[in-house]
């Protein structure tokens, strides 16, 4: 398989039979990336897709590239040996809240903030599921699950504003039934030279059912969330009548269009804006606000992967190729005879 | 190496002597370490034998003058064979009275003490628990005591640099090193070389230390200090080229040596910890092998980023000391059950916990071998000396890539930090360092095996065609498909350790040094200095005795179970409470006796020979 071969959505296939439950989240995102993959003019083995541990983390077995899947929550340390190993390699990982987020936190935030250049697809479903119903650490307070029938007394994280924590270059969101932006903001994704992370809503019909209600359904979609477009005011609601403001100094707020309030009055979108902006449409959440999906931050800083090989040239450059006679033979030698 | 300037006929009686030991130590900021390895790069481009054990505490400025902060470093040089850094010193060089008293009752009676007077004030003596001072109770009659005021002629012969006089306090070691050269008949170019090299950035220190150097050793002639000076003839080693190397030098050079032969890129994924860092500081340098260091966010990453880097082809490596050994058994898992090689390089330390960190022990090998859940057998490989290290990182690259298995190699801090002279080998010798290829897409199966090995096929993303999955559930045989069929599972569980166990067609057979009956003493790792030398002078005074050193810790050699049989007794010496013994009981229900050792030190030599001498006979016609 090459490159100048015209790859199919069928060319990314595995041929296992996938085993997700009827109705999960997870079938509209394999079915996206499947259909994206193909239009990203990179040859199928070049592709390598890493998991850690969960209902999102088979993923790679649904794939016909090349797969790894590892264990829980450390599925960043292996994709970025191999990301390091050969930058030449496409990388993805999937991954969910608690995999990424609990037992994985500590590698998601340094992959993050080292710039490698992978992609993290971040299924988040507010649940635990393999495990068959805890709460996460994206579970609302008071969530009543196996493991708090009492309620839940943990905070959740916001997955978004912990990448922009983490200085993510790329931060994005999408649905998982939303299959026309998620492949748009994956494509963006895979554009990006750096870590792109990607939080998608993802339903658990069997343990978490309609979380994402008033995002994932159409009739609701339009008055619940935002799309971001990089030089477009901020303007959601059916009939386009509502936009966001700053109030205060990043104060935002949400103003009915029309009645003195018109589309110059509202918050144009800058993918490149301050790091401060982006948190603040990170913590813009339900009920006080739409859900904002689409790429928030799109900015270049230097690669790790990239910037690595390049240090390797410059001392092979400098010094020469390593010799290894010579190597053995440095340093204080004496002859014995 | 220049040649060496000859030193001067000095005005004392010579005396030659074969083999010296000589233990610097002072407080923790006081240089020893700097000392001793001076003394050491002297004695090897002498040609003498020679061996180190650097002895440092865990904290890098315990407060100054405790016995918390006491530094030391012996150094055992030698015209004959040696093996150890020595049981105890011929001479010590005490700094300060903590000094003192953390290492007098090391010293051989009738021993060499240099003692350094300047520091034997009432504050000193106090912060040491000294009640008296010992330079004049009386408790030092057993010694040869030289008093000197190393502070104050320090001082005198750094007069004139202007230097302030706390960075003239600095350049006491050197004044120390210059004595013990006087003493020794060593020549000073080793030293005045390296500390122009050294100090480029600090010129006001090359002359400085120049002068103190000079200064000691003028000071033991002018005085006539000793009454006799002693020599100490080269060594006939093994005729070849030789370098004086430490064990973690020596892995991180082992490794490179396999990648380059392997035709592969070398990754390190490592997290900093005692005792093993060195060996990332060192392959740090060697970016122009084309080697990859990556310091991760933890121990788990650190080992996470390997396996990633050896699925993608490189030859992955990670470096790590007990606490982090422990993080790392959920991703070693991983690697069996993926079959992809690995190395994890364990340079044992004090435990549990964090131990210690800066102290010697040799108990990780049932967690070597054992520490996983499940049936997860997987190479173990122990060094026996720093410059083994090398040969051994060597062969557990070649056996990692030949049968797709992760292979732990087990050092400790005693042979990691020490040093010894190294005979360099020849490129070419080095053995080929060859994997299971796929031969193509053509039916490929990602879990297809080797007939010899059963090695699976190393199949490299960015290889068209051989696009496949692997993960940590159970695989069915071949196609490496999820599968959760019983039969095949127990299939899977016994194929993983059959290509383990085949691995002993792979290395020689067990070899013993010394007669072929009578006491067996089975050792492994860095014992061995201490029982060969033991063994061999045990020989000489009419035992029946021989030495069997394990490199491989499993599997063990095909043959280990016919010659344990020879032998009426078999001592098993271990830094722990007795892990090989019991693997060898357990494997060839043989008994064995035990001799333990947990004190962070290494065994001497005398501790090895006195069990020797109550269980080895005599030879024919030699008498017990």
């Amino acid at each position: 398989m090459s490159g100048n071969v015209t790859l199919t959505k069928k060319d990314f296939s595995s041929d296992q039979e996938v085993r997700w439950c009827p109705g999960c989240g997870d079938y509209a995102i394999l079915s996206s990336v499947q259909a994206i993959f193909p239009e990203l003019g990179i040859p199928r083995e070049n592709f390598v897709v890493v998991s850690g541990i969960g209902c999102s983390s088979r993923f790679p077995y649904y794939m016909n590239t090349f797969g790894f899947h590892s264990i829980h929550g450390r599925a960043p340390a292996v994709a970025s040996g191999i990301k390091i190993a050969n930058p030449e390699l496409s990388v993805w990982i999937a991954t969910g809240d608690g995999d990424a987020l609990s037992i994985g936190g500590n590698h998601i935030i340094h992959l993050m903030r080292r710039n490698v250049d992978i992609k993290v697809m971040l299924f988040n479903n507010r649940i635990y599921g393999l495990t068959k119903g805890q709460y996460s650490p994206t579970s609302e307070v008071g969530k009543k699950t196996k493991s708090t029938p009492y309620g839940s007394l943990d905070r959740p994280f916001n997955p978004l504003a912990l990448a922009l924590g983490s200085g993510a270059t790329f931060v994005g969101r999408s649905i998982d039934v939303y299959a026309p932006h998620l492949k748009e903001v994956l494509g963006r994704a895979a554009k990006h030279t750096g870590t792109s992370f990607i939080e998608i809503f993802q339903n658990c019909n069997i343990f978490n059912d309609g979380a994402f209600e008033a995002s994932r359904e159409k009739d609701l979609r339009d008055d619940n969330v935002i799309h971001l477009k990089h030089g477009e005011p901020l303007i959601f609601g059916k009939a386009k009548d509502k936009g966001i403001r700053m109030k205060g100094p990043f104060e935002p707020e949400v103003v009915a269009l029309g009645a003195g309030v018109s589309e110059k009055d509202l918050i144009v979108h800058d993918e490149k804006g301050s790091a401060t902006y982006a948190f603040m449409l990170a913590q813009m959440e339900p009920p006080a606000f739409p859900v904002p999906i689409g790429v928030i931050r799109n900015v270049d800083a230097p690669v790790l992967d990239i910037a690595m090989h390049e240090q390797i040239a410059q001392i092979t450059a400098k010094k020469g190729a390593g010799d290894l006679k010579e190597l053995l033979y440095s340093g204080d030698t004496w002859e014995v005879r | 190496m220049d040649t060496l300037s000859t030193t001067p006929k000095s005005k004392e009686p010579v005396e030659t002597l074969s083999c010296v030991v000589i233990r610097f130590a002072g407080d923790s900021g006081d240089g020893m370490q700097l000392t001793g390895t001076q003394f050491t790069a002297t004695a090897a481009a002498i040609g003498n034998d020679l061996a180190t054990f650097p002895d440092y505490p865990a904290e890098i400025r315990a407060p100054a003058g405790t016995l918390a902060g006491v530094s030391g470093f012996q150094v055992s040089f030698s015209s004959e064979d040696i093996f150890t850094p020595g049981d105890a010193p011929d001479v010590l060089v005490a700094m300060n009275p903590a000094a003192l008293k953390a290492n007098i009752k090391d010293l051989k009676p009738a021993g060499i003490l240099i003692v350094n007077t300047d520091e034997f004030k009432d504050s000193e003596l106090a912060k040491a628990g000294y009640a008296k001072n010992p330079l004049e109770d009386g408790s030092l009659a057993a010694f040869r005591v030289h008093e000197v005021d190393i502070t104050r002629l320090t001082r005198a012969a750094l007069k004139e640099t202007g230097l302030p006089q706390r960075s003239q306090d600095r350049c006491r070691n050197f004044f120390a090193l210059g004595m013990m050269y006087y003493l020794y008949h060593r020549p000073m170019d080793v030293s005045l070389r390296w500390i122009e090299q050294h100090f480029t950035k600090k010129p006001e220190f090359v002359e400085a230390n120049k002068l103190a150097l000079k200064g000691g050793y003028a000071y033991c002639e002018a005085t006539e200090l000793f009454q006799v000076t002693y020599e100490v003839p080269k060594a006939k080693l093994e005729p070849g080229t030789y370098r004086n190397i430490s064990g973690n030098q020596a892995i991180a050079l082992g490794f490179v040596a396999a990648a380059q032969k392997a035709g592969r890129q070398l990754f390190l994924g490592s997290y900093p910890i005692t005792p093993a860092s060195d060996i990332l500081h060192e392959l740090s340098q060697h970016k122009n092998f084309g080697v990859v260091t990556f310091q991760a966010e933890d121990e788990i990453a650190a080992i996470g980023s390997a396996l990633g880097a050896a699925f993608a082809g490189d030859i992955g490596l990670t470096t790590t000391s007990g606490p982090g050994m422990a993080l790392k058994m959920e991703f070693i898992g991983l690697a069996i059950m993926v079959e992809l090689p690995l190395i994890i390089v364990n340079i044992q330390r004090g435990g549990p916990s964090t131990g210690l960190p800066t102290k010697t022990e040799q108990a990780d090998l049932l967690q070597a071998i054992f520490g996983r859940p499940s049936e997860a057998p997987c190479i173990v490989l122990a060094a026996r000396s720093a410059a083994d290290c090398f040969s051994v990182a060597y062969e557990a690259t070649r056996l990692a890539v030949k049968h797709m298995t992760p292979v732990i190699l087990l050092s400790d801090g005693y042979i990691a930090n020490g040093a010894e002279p190294w005979r360099l080998p020849k490129i070419e010798d080095l053995l080929p360092i060859e994997g299971n290829r796929p031969a193509g897409p053509e039916g490929f199966l990602p879990f297809s095996r080797d007939a010899e090995t059963l090695a699976r096929p190393w199949a490299i993303p960015g290889t068209p065609g051989l696009e496949h999955r692997i993960g940590g559930i159970e695989k069915a045989d071949g196609t490496g498909n999820v599968s959760y069929d019983p039969i095949n599972h127990e299939k899977m569980v016994h194929l993983r350790a059959e290509k383990v166990e085949r691995v002993a067609r792979d290395i020689p057979q067990a070899a013993v040094d010394g007669d072929q009956d009578g006491l067996l003493v089975l050792g492994w790792g860095s014992t061995y200095g201490a029982i060969t030398s033991a063994v061999r002078h045990a020989r000489t005074a009419g035992r029946r005795v021989g030495h069997l050193h394990l490199r491989h810790l499993n599997p063990m050699p095909a043959n280990l179970g016919e010659v344990l049989a020879r032998y009426e007794h078999v001592l098993v010496p271990e830094m722990n409470l007795g892990q090989l013994a019991l693997l060898i009981r357990a494997k060839f229900l043989r008994n064995v006796v035990q001799l333990n050792k947990v004190q962070g030190q290494p065994f001497k030599e005398s501790e090895i020979m006195a069990r020797i001498e109550e269980l080895a006979p005599a030879k024919e016609g030699a008498r017990a």
